[in-house]
């Protein structure tokens, strides 16, 4: 370890109260040695150094913000840098390094969903009544929005949705009760990974073992590690968080890894403008993904699995939070897992506002303690993924279908959907439909049936284009409204599945705006690694701003082109090698030629 | 760990590079291949003592089975892998790559190199629009001691500095990447100055940037005033006589005065990082009156 120097600045007796209780709740350092051995391989002396991102948000909730006595003092602690803990915090947008002006900040979602329902205005409106306001990406409330999240010192964090000045200003001072959710489908007999949605307690265990929980885990023990994973490989299943890689394969890949500790990842970091999917299963089936996990780490030989939350859902974090205590309390996490000796533990960790980290390798370098940057790949996360251990990372709709899987076979689960998509799909809708909300489909109904099953179009004017996909998605049009939304269709028709995004926008709306705000989300969320995506999505958004200013295209369609082509083949990973894709098909649809 | 002391494996594989299929020890980069063939490779934050972070984009290459071009400084060879260095896609990003940092950085101080790759590529920066009207590292020159200027607005953020400072040479850690996307810079911790951060003064981040963004305040103060002068440079190697290690020094003159000191990168003591009295220890032989 470095002689490490300090400055002068001290942290308050609350900044270390806070980050003596985040580190001691942490209990007993448990990957000492691996720990050694993080990011790339290189040489780390440093113990602790994940605890790093959760030390940063305990400073930022005490003050808010990270002072340099507060930074001093985590460094100090956990033997890390001055220079690299303020290089990690400033990666995230939740972490400031001003001293904050009032007791709260008031991050408002501007994104593509929002700014249909009247993002914008909102911003105004609060801005005049005195209220400290960011806007913000998408902060996955799209069926509900405007949203705000609001991010307090020395207080839990909130989100508002569905209101309009008004009723925010009044929820803010009266903190009203939460709604619960609703479904459009609700009662459906259709519904699988909704069926408990709204109709369990999140929060309570016995409750959601009345409703057929943990019968799986109990059957999982029965039939053991391998045929656990054969069942998975044999259902099809495939991931749900945009890549739809086999998920039994990835599996049986640790699974195969001797020698070292094996991790499991349940990557909930949802961020993809559009997606609020994940959302509504952690905060309505918490339960189902604990045990969705546990059933994982015992298949892949897993001990410890992670579960990374994005830092703007709280109500999320604090039910799962609730759900691990109950769960470890009743024997189905720990040390002995319903008597049968084997051992699993679930740590939650929150991420701070970085769209990036949802990408597999930089959501590693988060949990470690580094910077979001993604990793080169290979080497793979299946050899050297988590403290550079093999690492299974699944999306959280992917782990919800575990327990089906188990529960009535890997032939019953492959038997729904098509021969290549397996099973069902949970897609989002937003924007210019009669019922946004989540919807759950046997993959094989056409984006017409979805828009149908939704209420179909509800204008002012007519259906111009619907966002399929998210911000790395693509734009389509009445066209496509027989495209059965399975990962084979989509792939031939040259579009994107991604995280089942389904943004529905009419004749009337400012589409060049809608374009330019996904232009503008790229550049906010590009971590800055590499040339090709650091100064190719500034440099898009620029040329689109042109574009949009001339009315015209033609001109400009090869420097387009130019950056289209560096961005997606020599970026290092897949921020920058989406960034420009529903920008193209919004070229190619004339959408920024509507004025 | 470095190139110099990198130890490949004795085990060769079959690798079919441009068309000519040949045997590449195993463990080895498609980088040392190229080099090994007599391919010229553009690198801008790959270099021979530091770990490869595969950054800048630009020696990518085009391998056979994978849809994204790869890294050639940091890919390790495989058998039976298929390699071009020469088709549109990799000449397109090549490029580009080129333009894009031309456009946002001032490069007029870089390695000679840098400028003939983007001859050689055709890159052309002036078509990402007026430089008073895009986004561009434009920025104050940091000048806050008597041995480092720091000129970021040159700074094409390729992690040497970084790397020279942390866990590949100096283990000071005084200096990180701070901000995200555009506004990623290089900072110590908010941004304090250099004096009052971690900073040893080794001078290795200095020796390992590629660009200008970090001279010795000898080298800026002879630039401003014009008369700095290369050509009428002289090179001269000794040992320093400071301590024991043996570190050779290669004491950079101009008109019989030293302007600059610097450490051969291959070599095997210091692998081309010094101390604060190898790179600054030589003030007494030009005493200021």
């Amino acid at each position: 370890m470095p002689d490490l120097k300090f400055g002068d600045s001290l942290p308050t007796d609350s900044e270390k109260k806070a980050v003596d209780k985040t580190i001691e709740s942490h209990g007993p350092v448990t990957i000492e040695i691996t720990e050694r051995l993080v990011y790339a391989g290189r040489q780390r002396t440093q113990e602790r150094r994940h605890l790093l991102l959760p030390a940063l948000h305990a400073l930022q909730r005490t003050s808010g913000w990270i002072s340099p006595g507060g930074l001093d003092y985590v460094c100090r602690v956990l033997e890390v840098p001055p220079a690299e803990a303020y290089s990690v915090a400033t990666f995230y947008h939740l972490f400031s390094s001003q001293p904050p002006s009032g007791d709260q900040i008031l991050h408002v979602c501007d994104d593509i969903a929002c700014s249909l329902n009247g993002a914008n205005d909102l911003i105004d409106g609060l801005k005049k009544e005195g209220y400290e306001t960011k806007p913000s990406p998408c902060l996955g409330q799209c069926e509900r929005g405007p949203a705000v999240f609001v991010q307090r010192i020395a207080s839990d964090d909130s989100v508002l949705f569905d209101a309009d000045l008004k009723q925010i200003t009044k929820s803010l001072t009266e903190n009203l009760e939460k709604e619960s959710v609703k479904l459009p489908q609700a009662g459906s007999d259709h519904l699988r990974l909704l069926a408990r949605v709204g109709i369990v307690d999140p929060n309570s265990l016995e409750d959601y073992k009345s409703h057929g929980g943990y019968d799986a885990l109990t059957k999982a023990l029965e039939i053991g590690a391998e045929q656990i994973i054969e069942e998975v490989s044999t259902s099809g299943l495939r991931g749900r968080g945009g890549a739809a890689f086999p998920t039994g394969v990835k599996w049986k890949a640790v699974a195969d890894e001797k020698d070292k500790a094996h991790h499991l990842v349940c990557n909930a970091d949802e961020s993809e403008p559009g997606t609020f999917k994940d959302r509504v299963l952690m905060e309505n089936d918490p339960f189902a993904l604990i045990e969705s996990m546990t059933i994982a780490g015992l298949a892949i030989g897993a001990e410890k699995g992670w579960f990374y939350i994005r830092g703007e859902y709280p109500v999320a974090k604090q039910r799962l939070t609730e759900a691990v205590v109950k769960a470890r309390k009743s024997g189905l996490l720990g040390e002995d897992i319903l008597g049968s000796g084997k051992r699993f533990e679930i740590e939650i960790r929150s991420g701070a506002g970085a769209y990036i980290c949802g990408e597999e390798t930089a959501l590693f370098n988060s949990i470690e303690g580094f910077r979001g940057e993604p990793r080169n790949k290979p080497p793979f996360p299946t050899t050297n993924g988590l403290f550079d251990e093999p690492t299974v990372v699944n999306n959280v709709e992917t782990l919800a279908n575990i327990p089906r899987i188990i529960l009535n076979g890997g032939e019953a689960f492959a038997a729904e959907g098509t021969d290549q998509s397996s099973g069902t799909r949970l897609f989002c809708l937003s924007g210019r439909v009669a019922l946004p909300g989540l919807y759950e489909f046997e993959f094989g109904a056409t984006l017409g049936e979805i828009l149908d099953a939704a209420g179909g179009f509800s204008g002012p004017g007519n259906l111009k284009t619907v966002l399929l996909g998210g911000a790395a998605g693509s734009f389509v049009t009445q066209e496509s409204i027989d495209l059965p939304l399975t990962f084979e269709d989509t792939r031939d028709a040259g579009v994107a599945l991604g995280s089942g995004v389904i943004m529905v926008f009419s004749d009337t709306d400012e589409l060049t705006k809608t374009v330019l705000r996904i232009a503008e989300f790229f550049r906010d969320e590009s971590c800055g690694q590499c040339v090709p995506c650091r100064v190719g999505t500034v440099r898009q958004e620029e040329l689109l701003i042109r574009i949009a200013d001339k009315n015209s295209v033609d001109a400009d369609i090869s420097l387009f082109d130019d950056l289209a082509a560096v961005m997606s083949d020599a970026s290092i990973c897949g921020l920058g090698h989406t960034a420009s894709s529903a920008v193209r098909s919004a070229l190619n649809l004339g959408l920024l030629e509507t004025q | 760990m470095s190139e110099t002391t990198k130890k490949y494996s004795e085990t060769l594989v079959e690798i079919t590079l441009d068309d000519e299929k040949i045997s590449a020890p195993e463990g080895s980069t498609i980088l040392d291949a190229c080099k090994q063939a007599g391919i010229d490779t553009p690198t801008l934050c790959w270099a021979e003592n530091l770990t490869p972070v595969n950054v800048c984009r630009v020696c990518v290459v085009e391998v056979e089975g994978s849809r994204a071009l790869v890294p050639s400084c940091s890919r390790p060879v495989e058998e039976g892998m298929v390699i071009s260095t020469g088709s549109e896609r990799v000449n397109t990003s090549r490029r580009m790559v080129l333009e894009l940092l031309a456009s946002s950085v001032e490069l007029d101080r870089a390695d000679k190199e840098i400028l003939e790759w983007m001859a050689h590529y055709g890159s052309n920066p002036d078509r990402m629009g007026n430089s008073s009207e895009i986004k561009t590292s434009n920025q104050p020159v940091k000048i806050q001691d008597d041995l480092y200027v720091r000129d970021y607005e040159r700074c094409i953020l390729c992690y040497k500095c970084v790397e020279a400072c942390g866990d590949d040479a100096q283990h000071t850690f005084a200096i990180a990447t701070a901000g995200r996307g555009f506004e990623a810079h290089i900072s110590t911790e908010f941004d304090v100055e250099l004096p009052d951060s971690a900073c040893v003064y080794c001078g290795n981040c200095i020796g390992v940037c590629p660009t200008g963004a970090l001279v010795f305040k000898t080298e800026h103060d002879m630039r401003e005033d014009d008369s700095w002068d290369p050509d009428n440079q002289k090179v001269t190697e000794t040992i320093c006589g400071f301590c024991g290690v043996g570190c050779n020094l290669e004491l950079h003159t101009q008109n019989e005065k030293i302007v600059k000191v610097t450490s051969p990168s291959d070599h095997s003591v210091t692998e081309g990082h010094l101390c604060i009295k190898g790179r600054f220890g030589w003030q007494h032989a030009h005493p200021k009156n």
